[in-house]
């Protein structure tokens, strides 16, 4: 039984490295400094991990350990996502300005 | 079932389905990372996910008080808020090295209370995930603080090599993987084992990084962004946690492909950049090589003339743009030449400056259209039709070198073909060579042209000599 979640653990895993190998594919040379930093936000998800160690049963190593997991884990989905946000806040199109400029010059 | 259990296992239920739509959401937010048109509504999804899981895990049987989450939560909050709000855009590459770093420390730390709780009744597969866990995690923390401080200049950025040094690094990784075979086999094993790992991990992440040269950084950055994610797949094994598995999976996915691509772009292995010590050899080529022809240089009232006239300009940005903080003035002089309808497009090499994707960050920051920012593959069959090509602060990924002399340590790396343009001006501090300390032949190109200074000012002379000849006119 303990074996067969372990397999189902793995085909996850496996799953996933394919889903990931193919949709990271799909992203531009341009964005990929948003795109490690959203990766590095999306990762943070240990924070669950950090989230059950802090909270759970009172031990005062386990305890100190799992707040600083979920302190150091927060930081990255905050800082993560709202630096990737304000990268790809930058990031505009030229054609509405080329447009514009065309109708200046006529 | 007594009423509790029912209730308990009906919460699970719904943790896991939470966990079920976080994957489905990050999944769909890093694929609408595929345009700038729809990547800001791809991360509200991937934040969205990231809510209900955090929001689904407070359900978990085992969490029984709220105050300590809540404690670090805070914390971390108002610290990545800090940072993601004061942060320059061109500390990016040393931000994302720091955050590389928070997050091994987490998994880490987690794995190391998970060993602390239930040491000696560890089964072999948690133990091997846990080995796992805090063995990448260990030294994916140290790496990244290591990478984080050559990258701020806190220490040298050149590579630290010393006698003996890959033998010194390839010994403690054996002893790593002995003990964490040790401690998964023999359940019995002493705790210190596990406590003199952790420790030579982290000893491992710090000598790993050491000899890597701040050039080579895009590729050690994302190296660890891959380790942080297999460390994170690692976690979700010992805890049995399928969310972990799913985005620690796609995280190092998502390195190990940048890994790759940065390599590519180097024409190197991951294994030269990790045991070749890179930029060793510039006492050998500076002098031993000598090339052909002389320097020409030009004031920069005479570059200016020549950009006003031209009627193709492509810039081509390197970390030295960054270093100067000249990206805003390029963006001015771009303006200033498209108003005269003169073409001005920007060529980005895969390594340009310290990560993935730099310059183009910067040069968005600064209001340059995305359009016009094209990769290496594209812009360089159109260098011949080009009058003008500024170099600015880029070196090593202009060197023609690189295609054309077998004996050149930087030979078979993809370059830009800037020398096929009509005229080519580098803007350039002094005549010391790039990162990778080689001569350039490009220089003594009969048709480049040095213009010597602080690259930001000499492009602000450019606009200057633009704006008053435009007045003439």
């Amino acid at each position: 039984m303990e074996y067969q979640l372990h397999v189902i653990g793995v085909m996850i895993f496996v799953v996933a490295a394919f889903v990931g190998h193919h949709v990271i594919h799909g992203v531009p040379p341009l964005l990929h400094t948003p795109l490690m930093s959203a990766t590095n936000a999306i990762s943070a998800i240990s924070l669950v991990a950090a989230i059950v160690i802090a909270g759970g049963e009172t031990n005062a190593v386990r305890t100190t350990l799992g707040v600083i997991a979920v302190a150091a884990a927060t930081c990255n989905v905050v800082g993560g996502f709202l630096i990737t946000d304000r990268m790809l806040k930058m990031f505009k199109g030229g054609k509405a300005k080329k447009a514009g400029k065309a109708k200046g010059a006529a | 079932m007594s009423p509790v259990a029912e209730h308990l296992s009906r919460n699970t239920l719904l943790m896991e389905l939470a966990y079920v739509a976080t994957a489905f959401l990050f999944i769909l937010g890093l694929k609408m990372l595929s345009s700038p048109a729809t990547a800001r509504k791809g991360i509200r999804l991937a934040e969205l996910g990231m809510l209900t899981a955090v929001v689904g895990t407070l359900l978990h049987e085992h969490v029984v008080t709220y105050e300590w989450i809540i404690l670090g939560l805070l914390i971390g909050g108002i610290a990545g808020g800090i940072i993601a709000i004061w942060t320059p855009m061109t500390a990016m590459p040393q931000r994302t090295a720091l955050s590389h770093a928070f997050g091994a420390i987490a998994v880490s730390l987690v794995g190391i209370a998970e060993f602390y709780s239930h040491q000696g009744h560890l089964d072999v597969a948690k133990m091997t995930a846990i080995g796992f866990e805090v063995m990448l995690g260990g030294l994916t923390f140290t790496g990244s603080m290591m990478a984080f401080a050559k990258l701020q200049g806190t220490l040298p950025g050149r590579p630290i090599t010393y006698p003996g040094q890959n033998a010194a690094n390839i010994s403690i990784l054996v002893g790593i993987i002995v003990s964490v075979g040790y401690l998964i086999v023999v359940p019995t094993a002493p705790t210190w084992l596990f406590y003199a790992m952790v420790a030579m991990s982290f000893i491992f992440g710090i000598l790993l990084v050491l000899p890597i040269g701040a050039a080579d950084m895009p590729v050690v950055i994302a190296l660890l962004n891959s380790y942080a994610g297999l460390a994170g797949s690692a976690t979700g094994f010992a805890l049995d946690n399928k969310i972990l598995i799913v985005a620690g999976a796609l995280d190092g996915a998502s390195g190990l492909i940048l890994s790759i691509l940065m390599c590519k772009a180097m024409n190197r292995s991951i294994t030269n950049v990790i045991f070749g010590g890179f930029g060793k050899a510039p006492v050998v080529s500076a002098d031993a090589q000598k090339v052909a022809g002389s320097i020409r240089s030009l004031s920069s009232d005479e570059a200016a003339t020549l950009i006003t006239s031209a009627m193709r300009v492509v810039v081509v940005p390197g970390y030295g743009m960054a270093v100067s903080q000249a990206q805003m003035v390029v963006k001015e002089l771009a303006d200033l030449l498209g108003e005269r309808d003169i073409d001005v497009q920007f060529a980005i090499h895969p390594v340009a400056g310290r990560m993935p994707g730099h310059m183009n960050v910067l040069l968005a920051e600064a209001g340059v259209p995305y359009d016009l920012l094209k990769e290496m593959d594209a812009i360089n069959p159109e260098f011949k039709f080009v009058d003008v090509a500024i170099v600015v602060g880029a070196n090593d990924v202009v060197n023609p070198a690189a295609k054309n002399d077998k004996s050149s340590p930087i030979y078979g790396m993809p370059v830009l073909d800037v020398e096929s343009a009509r005229t080519v001006l580098v803007l350039k501090r002094s005549m010391a060579p790039g990162f990778a300390g080689i001569e350039n032949e490009l220089f003594y190109k009969p048709n480049c042209m040095m213009v010597f200074g602080d690259a930001r000012k000499t492009l602000q002379e450019f606009v200057n000599a633009a704006k008053a000849s435009a007045k003439a006119a």
